[in-house]
C-alpha cells in the first residue's frame, strides 16, 4: 500500500460526512481571513488617533464597528471549524472501528492464534486514535496554519511590498529553525520511549519475580541494573527535553527578528519615502508578530499526519486479510443424531509441517470418547477441527452425518457444549457471564446450572453473590472458580454433545470428582470428547483414542489397552510410580 | 511532599538561575513594544530620523539575542534539573520498593507501582520544570504587561484589568469542564481494548456459542459511546480559542476608543496606543501559559500524593539489628509454633499450625485449592509474618535472622516460576553468584534440566526473554528447580513446581534430587498425591487447618481428607 492508496482509502471514510469537511473548509478560510482583518483596521484605526485634537472619531467609529464585525465573524467561524473538524474526525474513525471489529470477528482462528493480541489491540484503540489525531489536526490546523501564512504574505505584499520582501526574506530562518527542532527532539523522543519502556519493563519483571529477587537476596543486582536503565534515561531524557523546549524560546527570537527588521525597514521607509504610516506599520507589526507560529504548527501537523498514515496503514493492513469462507448460503444442520466422524483427516498448522496425518474416529451416538497422549501429539487440534475453528486439509468430518464444511458455522457450533483449559470470562456480572450461551436463562435456571457446576458455594461467598462483578483478568476469582463459572455455563445451555478440553485442570481432585458426576447426568445419553491429563477420570470412557505425534497409535476401552501392554499402559502407570525416597 | 522537596536540593544552582534567566528575557520581552512605540512617536512623527530609528532597531535585535540566551540558559538548566530530580527520585523508589515485603507490595500490585514509577515520576518531572521555565515568567507577563499599561496610563488600563480576569475566568471554566471529561474518554477508550481483548481471547468461547452479532453489539455500544465522549469534550474545548479572541479583541476596541479620546485630549500619544494594543495580545498568550500550569501542577500534586503513599508504606517485614545466628545448633529444621495467618485481617488462611520438622527430613504438603499450602511455605522465608505464633528454623525465630541470611537458608522455587532476561547462566547464577560450571550442570542434570540445555547451542549462555517465555512451562519449572538447587541451601522448597512436568520426568526429578540433597531438609507442595508418597511425613491441609500429620500409609487409615484426595487421583476414585 502506497501512501496515495491509504490517503483514498481514508477519504473514503471521510466521504460520508462531506457536509462537515465544507463546513470546516468554509470556516477555517472566513475564521483566518477575520483574524488577518482585526490587525489591518486595528492599524487603520490607529493611523486616525493622531494626536491632541487630532482624533477622527467617526472614522474610528466606523472602524471600531468593521473589527466588531470581524471579531464576530472571526469568533463564530473558529467555534464552528472546531466543531465540524471535531465531529469529522470521530464519526469517520467510528466507522472504521466498527468495521475492524467486525472484520476481526470474521477472521479465521489460524490468524488470531498465530498474531499477538496486544498488537491487535493496539491497532483498535491507539492506532485508530491517532488517525482521528491526524483528521482532526489536519483539517483545523493544518488548513489554517496554511491559509494564515498566505494571507499574512498576502496583505502584507499588498500594503507594503518592500517591508513584506523583508518578511519573506526571513521566512527560510522560520522553516530552519522549526524542523530543527521538530527532527532533534523526535528522534530523542524515540530514544527516550525506548529507555522509558525498558525502565517499565525491568521493574515490573522484578517486582512480578518479587519472590524469587527476594528469595535469592538479588536486591542489590538489581538496583545496579535499573540504575543503569535510569541513567540512560536520564541522559536522552535531558535532551529531549531540552530540544522539545527550544520550539518556544526560537520562535520568540525568529518572531523578535521579525518584528525587528520591519521595525526598521518600516520606519525608514517612513521617513525617507513618506509612504507608509506609522497605523500600516503597527498592522505589519501585528503580522510579524503572528508569522512565525503557523511554521511551528504545521511541522507539528506534519509529524502527525505521517504517524497516522502509518497507523492507517497498519488498520487497513488487518482488513486486508482474508476472512472466514462465507456460509450464509448454506443449510442449518439437521436434527442431532449425535454421530462423529473424522474420516482420513490430514491437518497442519503450517502446510510445511503436518501434524495430524490420516486420523478415522467413529463416535457412536451416547458415546465417551476420550483422547489422551503427550503435550503436541494433536489432542486439541481434533477438537479445533471438530468445531471447525480451522479447516482439514483433506479428509471430511462429519456430524450427524453433515459433512461440517456442508452447514452454517454456527448451527455445527450450537451442536457442541465445549469447555477450555484456558477459562473465558468476561467483565460482567457472575450472572452475565453463566448465561452468556443462554441469555434469556431465568434465575433460577442460573442457580441451578451454578449449583450443578459446584460454583453456587463460593458465588453466594462473594461480596455482592450473582451480581458480583468479574474484575477483566479475572483476578477476583481464582483458577478453579473460574472454571467452575464456565462449566455452569455448559450446564445453563445443556447442549447435546459435549467437549471437555482439559476442563478440570485447575480443580482440586475432590471437586472434580463432583463435577465429573454432574457432567455424568447431562451427558447421559449424549455424545461427549474428553481430553484429560489425569487418566483416571477417562477410564469409563466408552472410546479411548491414544495418540501420539499426530496419529492415532492405539484405541479402545481402558482395560483392553492396558491388556495390550502398549503406549496406554506406560502413560498410565507412570502415574503411580513411587519415586524412591 | 515535603520528601519529595529534598530531591531538588541538588539543584538549587538551577532553580534560582533557571526562572532567573526567564525573567530577564521577560523583561526584554516587555521594553520591545516601548523601543517599537518610541520608533514610531520619536523616529517617524518626531525629529529623530534615520539615525534614531537605526539605534533603537539594533537595540531591538540585542534584545532578542539576549533573550534568546537567557531563554536556552534556562531551558538547560531546567531539563538538567527536573530530569535529575527524577531520576534520582526513581532510584529511591525502586530501592524503596526492594525493602517492603509482600504485604505491601500485593496491598499497591505490580500495574500500580510500575505506574508509579513511570508515568507519575514523569508528571512530577514535568512540573518541576515547568515551575523553573513558567513559574515566574507567565506570571510577570500578565502583571508585567498589566504594570507597563499602567504607568503609561492608568485610565486606560482599568480594559486590562476588566479583560484578564474575564480571560482567566473563561480559560478556567473551560479547562476546569474538559479536563474531568478527557479522562472519561480515556476510559471508554481503555474499554474499547478491553472489549477487544476479550473477543481476541475468548474467540473460540465467543464462536463456539456463535454469539459474534451480540459481541458487535456490546462493541458497537462502547465505540459510539467513546464517539459520544470525544465529540463533547470536543465541543467544549471548541470554545476555548474563539472566547478569547472575542474578549481580547473586544478589549482593544475599547482601547482604541478611549485611548483616542485620550490621545484626542492630550493625555496619550499615538504611539502609546500602540504599544497597550501591544500589551494586550501579550497578556492573552501569557494566560494561556499560565492555566496551563495550573493544569500541570493539579495533576502533578496528585502524582505526588501518589509517589509520596509509596514512599511512606514501611515495611512490614524487618531485620533490624539482627545477627548472624548459628544454624549448625542440635535443634529440629523447622518448627512452626501455633501458627495462624491471615492475608487480610480477621480472616486466617492458616490457623493454629504446629509442626516440627526434623534436620533432613522431606515434608510434603498436600491440599485443595485455597487450603494453604502455598502460605505454609511462604512463611518459612518470611515472605509473610505469622500473625499469630511463631516459625523457627534451626531453633531461632526468623524474625531473629538477617534476613539475607534467613533467604541463604531456604532455597525457594515458587509456583509460578519467573525466570529473568538474561542467560540460562545468568539465571542460575543468581543461586550463588560463585558458583562455576560444573555445579550448575550438576544441578541441572539433577532438576532434569541438563538435557534440554546441552541441546542449546549456546548451552548455559542461551538467552531468556523476560519471564522467560522462550521455554516451556515444563523447561522454566526445571531451570527454577536447577536455580535452587545451586543455592545450595539448608532448607529446599518446591511449590507444586512440577505442575508442568509430566509424571516420569517429576519422578525421575524427585529421585534426584533425593539422592543428591543430603541433610537439606526438603518441602514439597503438590496437588498429585503420588508424588508424596514417599516423604517422611506428609501435611494434609483443609480450609486452612491441619487435617492429618503423617506417612502416606497411615495417613490411608486415618485421615479421610487425604484418602479422599487420594482415591480421587488414582484407580480407586473412577470406582466411586
Amino acid at each position: 500500500m502506497n501512501m496515495k492508496e491509504i490517503v483514498k482509502r481514508l477519504a473514503k471514510y471521510i466521504a460520508p460526512y462531506k457536509g462537515y469537511v465544507a463546513l470546516s473548509l468554509i470556516s477555517a478560510v472566513l475564521s483566518v481571513a477575520a483574524t488577518l482583518a482585526a490587525p489591518v483596521c486595528i492599524g487603520n484605526a490607529i493611523d486616525y488617533i493622531v494626536g491632541p485634537g487630532n482624533v477622527a472619531f467617526d472614522t474610528v467609529a466606523v472602524f471600531m464597528m468593521i473589527i466588531g464585525g470581524t471579531i464576530a465573524v472571526g469568533g463564530i467561524f473558529q467555534w464552528t471549524l472546531s466543531l465540524a473538524t471535531n465531529k469529522l474526525a470521530f464519526l469517520a474513525v467510528n466507522e472504521m472501528r466498527k468495521q475492524l471489529f467486525a472484520h476481526i470477528d470474521r477472521l479465521p482462528l489460524s490468524y488470531i492464534d498465530s498474531h499477538a493480541h496486544g498488537d491487535l489491540i493496539t491497532r483498535m484503540a491507539s492506532d485508530i486514535e491517532q488517525i482521528s489525531n491526524g483528521i482532526l489536526q489536519g483539517f483545523s490546523q493544518l488548513l489554517t496554519g496554511i491559509f494564515t501564512i498566505a494571507g499574512t504574505l498576502g496583505i502584507m505584499l499588498a500594503i507594503q511590498w518592500q517591508v513584506a520582501l523583508v518578511v519573506i526574506v526571513i521566512t527560510p530562518l522560520s522553516l530552519f529553525v522549526a524542523t530543527f527542532v521538530a527532527k532533534h527532539s523526535n528522534a530523542m523522543f524515540r530514544k527516550q520511549s525506548d529507555a522509558q519502556g525498558k525502565l517499565g519493563g525491568y521493574s515490573e519483571e522484578m517486582l512480578e519475580g518479587g519472590r524469587i529477587v527476594a528469595a535469592f537476596g538479588y536486591e542489590e543486582e538489581a538496583q545496579k541494573t535499573f540504575e543503569e536503565i535510569d541513567s540512560v534515561l536520564y541522559k536522552y531524557g535531558v535532551k529531549s527535553q531540552f530540544y522539545s523546549s527550544l520550539t518556544n524560546p526560537c520562535t520568540r527570537f525568529v518572531n523578535n527578528i521579525v518584528y525587528a527588521a520591519v521595525g526598521i525597514v518600516g520606519a525608514v521607509i517612513a521617513i525617507v519615502y513618506g509612504s507608509m504610516s506609522p497605523g500600516t506599520l503597527s498592522t505589519f507589526l501585528i503580522y510579524a508578530n503572528q508569522y512565525t507560529k503557523p511554521f511551528n504548527e504545521i511541522t507539528g501537523v506534519i509529524t502527525e499526519l505521517q504517524t497516522a498514515i502509518a497507523c492507517a496503514r497498519r488498520v487497513f493492513a488487518v482488513m486486508d486479510e482474508p476472512e472466514e469462507s462465507s456460509d450464509a448460503y448454506l443449510p442449518e444442520i439437521g436434527e442431532c443424531l449425535g454421530t462423529v466422524e473424522f474420516d482420513d483427516v490430514c491437518f497442519g498448522y503450517s502446510p510445511d509441517k503436518p501434524l495430524l496425518q490420516h486420523i478415522n474416529v467413529n463416535a457412536q451416538n451416547g458415546k465417551k470418547i476420550a483422547i489422551v497422549g503427550p503435550t503436541g501429539c494433536g489432542k486439541t487440534t481434533m477438537i479445533n477441527l471438530l468445531m471447525r475453528f480451522y479447516d482439514v486439509d483433506s479428509g471430511e468430518i462429519r456430524v450427524s452425518g453433515a459433512p461440517v464444511k456442508s452447514v452454517k458455522r454456527s448451527s455445527l457450533r450450537g451442536q457442541f457444549g465445549m469447555v477450555l483449559q484456558d477459562t473465558w470470562l468476561f467483565e460482567g456480572t457472575v450472572r452475565e457471564n453463566i448465561s452468556y450461551g443462554r441469555r434469556d436463562a431465568t434465575d433460577d435456571e442460573i442457580i441451578a446450572a451454578a449449583k450443578a457446576a459446584h460454583a453456587h458455594g463460593f458465588i453466594s461467598k462473594l461480596a455482592d453473590g450473582y451480581d458480583t462483578v468479574i474484575a477483566e483478568s479475572g483476578g477476583n476469582l481464582s483458577q478453579g472458580q473460574r472454571q467452575l463459572l464456565c462449566i455452569a455455563r455448559i450446564m445453563l445451555t445443556r447442549p447435546p454433545m459435549l467437549i471437555l478440553d482439559e476442563a478440570t485442570s485447575n480443580i482440586d481432585t475432590r471437586t472434580e470428582m463432583r463435577i465429573q458426576k454432574a457432567f455424568a447426568e447431562i451427558m447421559k445419553g449424549r455424545t461427549s470428547f474428553i481430553i484429560a491429563h489425569r487418566l483416571s477420570t477417562i477410564r469409563d470412557a466408552d472410546l479411548i483414542l491414544v495418540m501420539k505425534d499426530g496419529n492415532i497409535i492405539e484405541q479402545g476401552k481402558h482395560e483392553e489397552l492396558l491388556q495390550k501392554g502398549g503406549f496406554y499402559k506406560e502413560l498410565y502407570e507412570s502415574q503411580f510410580k513411587r519415586s524412591a525416597f | 511532599m515535603r520528601k519529595l522537596v529534598k530531591y531538588l536540593k541538588n539543584y538549587k544552582l538551577n532553580l534560582t538561575l533557571g526562572p532567573l534567566a526567564k525573567l530577564t528575557e521577560a523583561i526584554f520581552e516587555l521594553i520591545v513594544p516601548l523601543v517599537m512605540s518610541d520608533i514610531i512617536d520619536n523616529g517617524i512623527d518626531g525629529d529623530g530620523g534615520l539615525e534614531y530609528v537605526l539605534s533603537r532597531g539594533a537595540i531591538m535585535v540585542a534584545l532578542g539575542v539576549m533573550g534568546l540566551a537567557c531563554a536556552l540558559t534556562c531551558q538547560y538548566l531546567a531539563a538538567k534539573c527536573s530530569q535529575g530530580f527524577g531520576t534520582e527520585l526513581r532510584n529511591d523508589l525502586f530501592r524503596h520498593i526492594n525493602t517492603l515485603s509482600f504485604k505491601e507490595l500485593d496491598k499497591f500490585g505490580t500495574p500500580s507501582i510500575v505506574n508509579r514509577l513511570s508515568s507519575d515520576v514523569n508528571q512530577l518531572q514535568y512540573m518541576v520544570a515547568m515551575l523553573i521555565r513558567l513559574v515566574i515568567r507567565a506570571p510577570f507577563l500578565v502583571i508585567g504587561a498589566a504594570v507597563m499599561a499602567m504607568t503609561i496610563n492608568l485610565k486606560l488600563s482599568l480594559i486590562f484589568i476588566a479583560a484578564t480576569p474575564l480571560i482567566a475566568v473563561v480559560l478556567y471554566f473551560i479547562m476546569s469542564r474538559s479536563i474531568p471529561r478527557y479522562k472519561v474518554v480515556q476510559q471508554k477508550l481503555d474499554k474499547i481494548s478491553q472489549v477487544t481483548r476479550e473477543n481476541l481471547s475468548g474467540v473460540r468461547v465467543v464462536r463456539a456459542f456463535s454469539e459474534q452479532e451480540y459481541e458487535k453489539e456490546r462493541f458497537d455500544k462502547s465505540a459510539d459511546e467513546l464517539t459520544r465522549g470525544a465529540i463533547v469534550v470536543g465541543r467544549i474545548s471548541a470554545l476555548l480559542n474563539p472566547a478569547t479572541f472575542v474578549i481580547i479583541n473586544a478589549a482593544i476596541i475599547a482601547i482604541l476608543w478611549f485611548g483616542g479620546k485620550l490621545v484626542n485630549t492630550g493625555e496619550m500619544t499615538q504611539g502609546e496606543v500602540f504599544a497597550f494594543v501591544n500589551y494586550m495580545t501579550q497578556i492573552s498568550l501569557a494566560l494561556v501559559v499560565v492555566a496551563q500550569l495550573v493544569v500541570t501542577i493539579t495533576k502533578a500534586i496528585a502524582s505526588g500524593a501518589r509517589v509520596v503513599e509509596l514512599l511512606d508504606a514501611t515495611a512490614s517485614v524487618t531485620d533490624d539489628g539482627n545477627t548472624e545466628i548459628d544454624t549448625s545448633v542440635d535443634a529440629p529444621a523447622v518448627k512452626f509454633d501455633h501458627v495462624s495467618f491471615g492475608y487480610n485481617e480477621g480472616k486466617y488462611t492458616l490457623t493454629d499450625l504446629d509442626l516440627t520438622v526434623p534436620r533432613g527430613a522431606s515434608v510434603g504438603v498436600i491440599g485443595g485449592t485455597g487450603s494453604g499450602k502455598s502460605t505454609l511455605v511462604n512463611l518459612l522465608a518470611r515472605f509473610y509474618d505469622a500473625s499469630e505464633g511463631s516459625v523457627s528454623l534451626f531453633g531461632a525465630d526468623v524474625r531473629k535472622y538477617p534476613l539475607k541470611q534467613l533467604r541463604r537458608t531456604v532455597a525457594y522455587v515458587p509456583q509460578n516460576t519467573m525466570l529473568f532476561s538474561g542467560t540460562i547462566r545468568s539465571n542460575l547464577l543468581m543461586g550463588d553468584k560463585n558458583a562455576d560450571d560444573e555445579t550448575l550442570w550438576k544441578c541441572l542434570e539433577t532438576a532434569q534440566a541438563a538435557s534440554f540445555v546441552r541441546e542449546k547451542k549456546n548451552g548455559l549462555d542461551s538467552k531468556v526473554v523476560q519471564g522467560g517465555k522462550n521455554f516451556s512451562g515444563g523447561q522454566r519449572q526445571r531451570l527454577a528447580v536447577a536455580r535452587a538447587l545451586v543455592a545450595n541451601a539448608k532448607i529446599l522448597v518446591l511449590d507444586d513446581s512440577s505442575s508442568a512436568l509430566d509424571f516420569a520426568t517429576d519422578l525421575a526429578m524427585r529421585t534426584a534430587i533425593n539422592a543428591t540433597r543430603g541433610d537439606t531438609t526438603l518441602f514439597i507442595v503438590s496437588q498429585r498425591a503420588t508424588s508424596l508418597k514417599d516423604c517422611d511425613a506428609i501435611v494434609v491441609l483443609d480450609g486452612g487447618v491441619v487435617a492429618g500429620v503423617g506417612k502416606h500409609d497411615d495417613l490411608l487409615k486415618t485421615c479421610d481428607v487425604y484418602r479422599e484426595i487420594y482415591l480421587s487421583q488414582t484407580d480407586g476414585g473412577a470406582r466411586q
